[in-house]
């Protein structure tokens, strides 16, 4: 059973591996600094497919397949799919699993996706139900045609805006055997909404959950960033990042130095035209599959927290005058088990 | 949290990155006055073919309508409309783009409820409050009328 | 010479208006779609005024290719079918006068659907 420690963390009593992961991304991925990381990239964005929603269920399948694949298991093996995804009702995702015929549980968490199915992996996996695979995508032309204008509309990127990734990450972990590194344990966030209004600063609406949910992973812990090689948020970007700097700061907690974020990994923001960084659910799995994840295999990191933030907004409440609440969820992740701090 | 949401979003106003009115205004002045200038001189080559006036400027805006639904399918247009701003959205050709560019997005969503019913998802706000500020314009004349 | 003035003009008074409309966008929190609405019911207003067409007499193009000449069309039309049929013409006049514009645009939009697609950016 996973130990509560604090009052929303867990520690997994046997902390599962992460037996396989993958990374797939499109053109503008391609270009970027993690560009020769990903499993595979497909610089045609509508992947073959007639719409980019089923591009996008594509490339979902794609990276799960690939996932599976590399932990040497084949979808038989798979006691359920934890996945999610930014379309309405989730359809992304149910039409990537519907020929696979594994138990699937969606989840919704918009960009915060992974470290939710990540933590709720973790308790499956400690329950019996393992392995299990976790994974999300986004689209650039899904949500843009979702949440925001038609692609040939003439409109004008503010600069506090993000650029969803067309992209995905996929995580299988759990069950007997295999190697790699573990998942040790995690917070799940409450829904914080400080009244941002903005749908293009998303990194301002999320970066308060982000806060909180690593002001309480840190006090739950009773440890501090420094204990981490790496404190990375999803898709704050330039601008969340900063206001986290600044809430976090009042609280004590020095993230400067210690902290990333995938937002602004994922893409050049000086060469890629993509303003305050990346966003969308395929941003930071992407970046977590791609990067952090094999570096920790290799032992360039040893221990790392993982905090994915969502917007959680659609474009109904968007229009109704609703402020954007955001949730924030956090993930430790080790190279192995014996980097954990609470042996 | 130690924060207030008043707070919060003061900090959050005064963080985020501005954008830049002495770049953008001049370029939206640039563009916006080319296609004008191209319109003048449809209008020049129009009333040469003789044309009257007022049919010139009709046949005008039909011609920037068309080249903007030309450069909005050939993809052009939102390249153009990311540097321009104004420039590319308060011409005549704007109001094109605003119904060319759903049109094109929702092709998948069929012909009844994608590319008829999502044309006027931009657009059609500019035809409703223009048409109902020429109405209250038109009883207001006939008003007027009555009193004199 | 008088074409050169011609577009000089058209030129200038265009790109004033397009610049009104850019800094709305980079000052305000105003959506394109709201400038838009403004910008074509500040021309039915300035077009009833009798305001407008002094500019569109200067700058032609300048004055008509921006939405507020949409507008001032608009009034335009609805003050000439007042005048030529009575009330009915305030229901008649708007369209009856962007009629032109309007059907073009529904045409071309419906035509570009069936020859393209949107594309990724």
């Amino acid at each position: 059973m996973a130990t509560p420690i604090g009052g929303r963390s867990y520690l997994f009593a046997r902390p599962p591996v992460l037996r396989g992961w993958a990374a797939v991304g499109s053109k503008r991925e391609g270009e970027g600094p993690l560009g020769g990381e990903f499993d595979a990239i497909e610089p045609d964005s509508t992947f073959g497919q007639k719409s980019w929603e089923r591009a996008e269920s594509f490339l979902h399948h794609k990276v799960l397949e690939l996932a599976v694949a590399k932990a040497g298991l084949s979808y038989a093996d798979l006691r359920a799919i934890l996945a999610g995804d930014l379309l309405d009702q989730c359809t992304g995702s149910t039409f990537a699993v519907r020929e696979l015929d594994v138990p699937y549980l969606g989840i919704y968490g918009a960009c915060s996706t992974m470290a939710e199915g990540l933590f709720l992996a973790g308790f499956l996996t400690e329950g019996g139900m393992a392995p299990v695979a976790v994974s999300t995508a986004s689209h650039f032309c899904t949500a843009e045609r979702q949440y925001r204008f038609p692609l040939e509309y003439g409109g004008q990127r503010t600069p506090t805006s993000q650029w969803t990734a067309t992209g995905g990450g996929a995580v299988v972990l759990g069950g007997e055997g295999g190697s790699g590194p573990v998942l040790l344990g995690g917070t799940a966030g409450a829904v914080e909404d400080l009244g941002i209004k903005d749908a293009a600063n998303m990194g301002a609406a999320m970066a308060p959950a982000a806060a909180a949910t690593l002001g309480r992973f840190f006090a739950d812990t009773g440890t501090v960033p420094a204990d981490y090689d790496l404190v990375v948020t999803g898709d704050l970007g330039a601008v969340g990042s900063e206001l986290l700097y600044a809430l976090t700061e009042r609280e004590g907690l020095q993230l400067r130095g210690h902290h990333t974020d995938c937002g602004l990994l994922l893409y050049d923001r000086e060469r890629q035209d993509v303003h305050a960084g990346g966003s969308g659910c395929g941003c930071c799995a992407s970046v977590l599959c791609a990067h952090l994840l094999p570096a920790l295999a290799a032992g360039e990191l040893r221990r790392i927290v993982f905090a994915a933030t969502g917007a959680l907004l659609s474009p109904t409440s968007s229009q109704q005058g609703e402020s954007i609440p955001g949730v924030c969820h956090a993930v430790c992740l080790a190279a192995g088990e014996e980097d954990s701090l609470w042996k | 949290m130690s924060m207030t949401a008043p707070e919060y979003q003061a900090l959050a106003a005064r963080l985020a990155p501005k954008s830049k009115p002495w770049v953008n205004v001049p370029k939206a002045f640039f563009t916006g006055g080319c296609i004008c200038a191209i319109g003048q001189g449809l209008i020049l080559l129009y009333t040469g073919l003789g044309l009257p006036a007022d049919t010139a400027s009709g046949a005008c805006s039909m011609t920037l309508v068309a080249l903007s639904a030309l450069l909005t399918g050939l993809g052009v247009y939102d390249r153009l409309a990311r540097h321009a701003g104004a420039g590319t959205l308060v011409p005549i050709t704007g109001f094109a783009n605003a119904m060319v560019s759903p049109a094109l997005e929702f092709k998948n969503e069929g012909f009844i409820l994608g590319i008829a019913a999502k044309m006027f998802v931009i657009a059609g706000p500019v035809l409703v409050y223009g048409l109902t500020a020429s109405v209250v314009y038109g009883v207001l004349l006939c008003l007027g009328q009555l009193v004199v | 010479m008088e074409v050169v003035i011609a577009l000089a003009r058209a030129f200038l008074v265009g790109g004033s208006i397009c610049a009104v409309g850019q800094v709305l966008i980079d000052r305000t929190a105003l959506t394109p779609a709201r400038i838009l609405v403004s910008f074509v019911v500040a021309g039915v207003v300035l077009g009833g005024l009798g305001l407008y067409q002094p500019l569109l007499d200067f700058a032609g193009a300048g004055a008509s290719v921006p939405l507020t000449g949409f507008g001032a069309l608009l009034a335009r039309g609805v003050r000439e079918a007042v005048a030529e049929s009575g009330a009915l013409g305030a229901l008649t006049g708007g369209l009856t006068a962007s009629a032109g514009g309007i059907t073009a645009a529904v045409v071309c939009a419906l035509t570009a659907a069936l020859l393209s697609h949107s594309r990724d950016k």
